[in-house]
């Protein structure tokens, strides 16, 4: 290994240093910044050990007494609110994490340091070093601010979540007046065994795959009709056309879910008086019979929803060649072979991951839910209305029922749920694979 | 519909004719997709321009159309629309500032730098955008509870840029790895720090899509009821989509058309913004999801 052969490089004088251990470097790193000292960089070494060190200093009575907390979660009802234990023990836990990678970093660093010091590298001066750690560091100062704040408040909501889902907080056992406690899966468990709950909870499951499935199938159906209706040669003023055709999606859902509530109403909404009562000398009781209700907002939600879809498809139709359809004529393929074997696979195919995220969309449609009904109509024996989905029944077990460890029960699932299409989507878009190379 | 047309043609009926029978059936089906897209907006329209605030009493015939209820939102001492206007405001221009800032930083970083962590980083943000916010709205609440920001609108735009940042990551991304990386390169050897050429550099070339995420998150506090709904709790604090809910809540006949005022009020400007970026709109949201 000796770089003094080196014809090519003259100028540099590279020596091994075979004394230089690896091995060495890493043992020493135990004590972080020690590993650094033995390669000669004292400055980062002592930097590093004080960094350590400090934050080992700081926070070791709040990771000790936040993991402690997340354990007993209070002693003294009244006195410890468990929810501020709770918080602080996923502080303390995430912060354990995070200390933990520094540190596995810290002697990842001595050891690589050492093995380049082995094959004849040369640390450079203080400022150098300075300038190539600022180089490291950048991107992480970037990111630092964004994950900061994502961590706060996306990944800490949904960790309390996941935590509080295994404790009994609910109406009767509120902090700070009582102490929680950590009750394993009995919330799961009760879920599906006490028939209270079992039955509210697989009749609103029952209801919310279906809306599920129903809803977003036909509004991409409705959208897939007028894509290909509009892509016509023969139709003129196309640009008109996809203009109103698109202004659902434009107009705030908020507004029209409101207004369509108002026009499905069982007295005076206009559906009824003006268009039921005059054709068939009946109403339809819309907001009182679970039946229709649902009827009513799986046609709300495809009037909402087929804009955003028929404008993706708009766009892929306009993309596909002419030549496919005339060879297809030229072999004499039916309008029906012509859909089956180039247009719709083409779209499936430019817009397949997308349309997954309509159906996880509507699978957390709360807006619609609780906006035209409120999850109504009540249903006797059921703690959940008619229209209630998964989301909007968490909402309610919240915000009417405070049976809040229940309501993070089945938020894990829906959770749960959601990741297992998150999954597959993933697997299916193309940056998974883009992102995998690189 | 496949076997009416061969019915038709085996009544020798000549190809012209069936085409122009095409042409008017596919025009029928558009009109009536008209009529229904239609019918409820003109009707909340017709609705806000009633002088009576009364649903059953309302008309839709345009003879005594006055501007009444609009006037009602401005100028009653009882309407707190003005509020709920300013509330909107304010959260909408704190969440557009800082989420545009640090989207653009973060999608910087995952953009032009190999760093270790990015892939997983990657991954923990697609994972994160598949997750509304909603789904924690337990924990939501009584986090903000205990820190004493519920009913606070700095709670809502905490929540609103959190939960925002890695799907306007994604699309800000996406953007950044469109423009030639020579750029910065020569940048580079020209000597430019980091911030210098990300500041000076990236960011005009990125102003499109910026622009865009700054409107999108602007518009957002317009349109979102939900989160308002379970942070906010007094009416002075109420933003614009929950004041206007909680109009029709409350009475819902007698405050119809005074909601519908509001809700024209909202609805126009918001929708002239989307129909004038639909085509970037959908593109980037597609490639946001798709290309990453």
């Amino acid at each position: 290994m000796a770089s003094n052969n080196n014809q090519n490089k003259p100028t540099q004088t590279r020596v091994a240093n075979m004394n230089h251990s690896p091995k060495k470097a890493m043992l020493l790193s135990i004590i972080p910044g020690m590993g650094q000292i033995y390669n000669k960089r004292k400055l980062k070494g002592i930097a590093l050990f004080i960094l350590f060190a400090a934050f080992a200093f700081v926070m070791f009575d709040f990771v000790t007494s936040g993991l402690q907390g997340l354990i007993t979660l209070g002693t003294e009802a009244r006195v410890d609110d468990s929810r501020v234990y709770l918080i602080e023990g996923i502080l303390a836990l995430l912060f354990t994490l995070f200390y933990a990678a520094l540190y596995w970093i810290n002697i990842q660093d001595a050891k690589n340091e050492a093995q380049k010091i082995r094959d004849g590298w040369v640390p450079g001066g203080v400022i150098e070093n300075f300038r190539n750690s600022w180089d490291t560091a950048f991107p992480y100062v970037l990111i630092g601010p964004g994950f900061a704040l994502l961590i706060f408040v996306v990944i800490l909501p949904l960790l309390f979540m996941a935590f509080l889902a295994f404790t009994n907080y609910n109406l009767y056992n509120a902090p700070p007046r009582n102490l929680l406690s950590w009750v394993g899966f009995e919330n799961f468990i009760r879920l599906v065994t006490l028939s209270e709950w079992r039955d509210t909870f697989l009749s609103v499951l029952t209801w919310t795959i279906t809306w599920t499935f129903v809803a977003t199938t036909l509004q991409i159906s409705l959208a897939m009709f007028l894509a290909i209706l509009t892509n016509d040669k023969r139709i003129k003023g196309k640009k008109f056309i996809r203009t109103i055709l698109i202004l659902p999606w434009a107009v705030p859902g908020f507004v029209t879910i409101i207004i369509f509530s108002a026009l499905f109403n069982d007295n005076f909404g206009a559906i009824n008086t003006d268009i039921i009562q005059p054709l068939f000398n009946t109403t339809i009781p819309w907001m009182t019979e679970v039946m229709w209700s649902r009827i009513a907002i799986i046609m709300i939600q495809v009037w909402l929803g087929f804009p955003y879809v028929y404008a993706l498809f708009s766009g892929v139709l306009q993309g596909i060649s002419d030549d496919w359809y005339e060879a297809a004529e030229m072999d004499g393929a039916s309008r029906w072979q012509k859909f089956t074997n180039i247009t719709f696979p083409h779209l499936m195919f430019a817009t397949g991951p997308l349309l997954l995220t309509q159906y996880t969309f509507n699978f957390n449609n709360f807006n619609i839910i609780y906006l035209f009904n409120e999850g109504g109509p009540a249903i006797r024996g059921q703690n959940a209305g008619g229209t209630d989905i998964l989301i909007s029944w968490v909402y309610n077990l919240t915000f009417t029922n405070s049976q809040f460890s229940m309501a993070a029960a089945i938020s894990l699932i829906l959770g749960i749920i959601v990741a297992t299409f998150a999954f597959f989507q993933f697997r299916r878009s193309r940056s998974f694979k883009e992102e995998g190379n690189m | 519909m496949n076997k009416l047309f061969k019915k038709i043609s085996s009544n020798q009926m000549n190809r012209k004719q069936k085409s122009r029978f095409e042409v008017a059936l596919i025009y029928l089906v558009l009109a009536v997709m008209f009529v229904i897209i239609a019918y409820p907006l003109f009707w909340a329209f017709a609705m806000s321009m009633n002088t009576t605030s009364n649903l059953y009493t309302a008309s839709l015939s345009p003879e005594n159309w006055s501007l009444e209820n609009f006037k009602w939102l401005f100028t009653n001492p009882r309407s707190d629309y003005l509020l709920w206007y300013r509330n909107t405001l304010f959260v909408s221009t704190v969440v557009t500032i800082v989420t545009t800032l640090t989207v653009s930083f973060v999608a910087y970083a995952f953009s032009r730098y190999r760093f270790k962590g990015r892939k997983n980083g990657l991954y923990a943000f697609l994972l994160l955008q598949m997750f509304p916010v909603l789904m924690a709205m337990v924990a939501l609440y009584i986090l903000l509870n205990i820190v004493g920001l519920l009913d606070n609108l700095w709670g809502l735009i905490l929540i609103y840029i959190g939960g925002g940042i890695p799907m306007n990551a994604f699309l800000v991304k996406g953007y950044f790895d469109t423009l030639p990386k020579s750029l910065d390169e020569s940048a580079k050897m020209d000597g430019a720090g980091h911030f210098r050429i990300f500041f000076e550099i990236l960011l005009p070339l990125a102003k499109p899509i910026l622009s865009v995420v700054a409107l999108f998150n602007f518009m957002t506090p317009f349109m979102d009821f939900i989160l308002p709904r379970i942070v906010l709790r007094s009416p002075e604090n109420y933003t614009l989509a929950l004041g206007l809910y909680n109009f029709v809540n409350a009475q819902f006949s007698n405050n119809f058309s005074r909601f519908a005022a509001g809700a024209v009020l909202i609805a126009v400007p918001i929708a002239t913004v989307y129909l004038m970026l639909q085509k970037y709109l959908i593109s980037g949201l597609a490639s946001g999801a798709t290309k990453g």
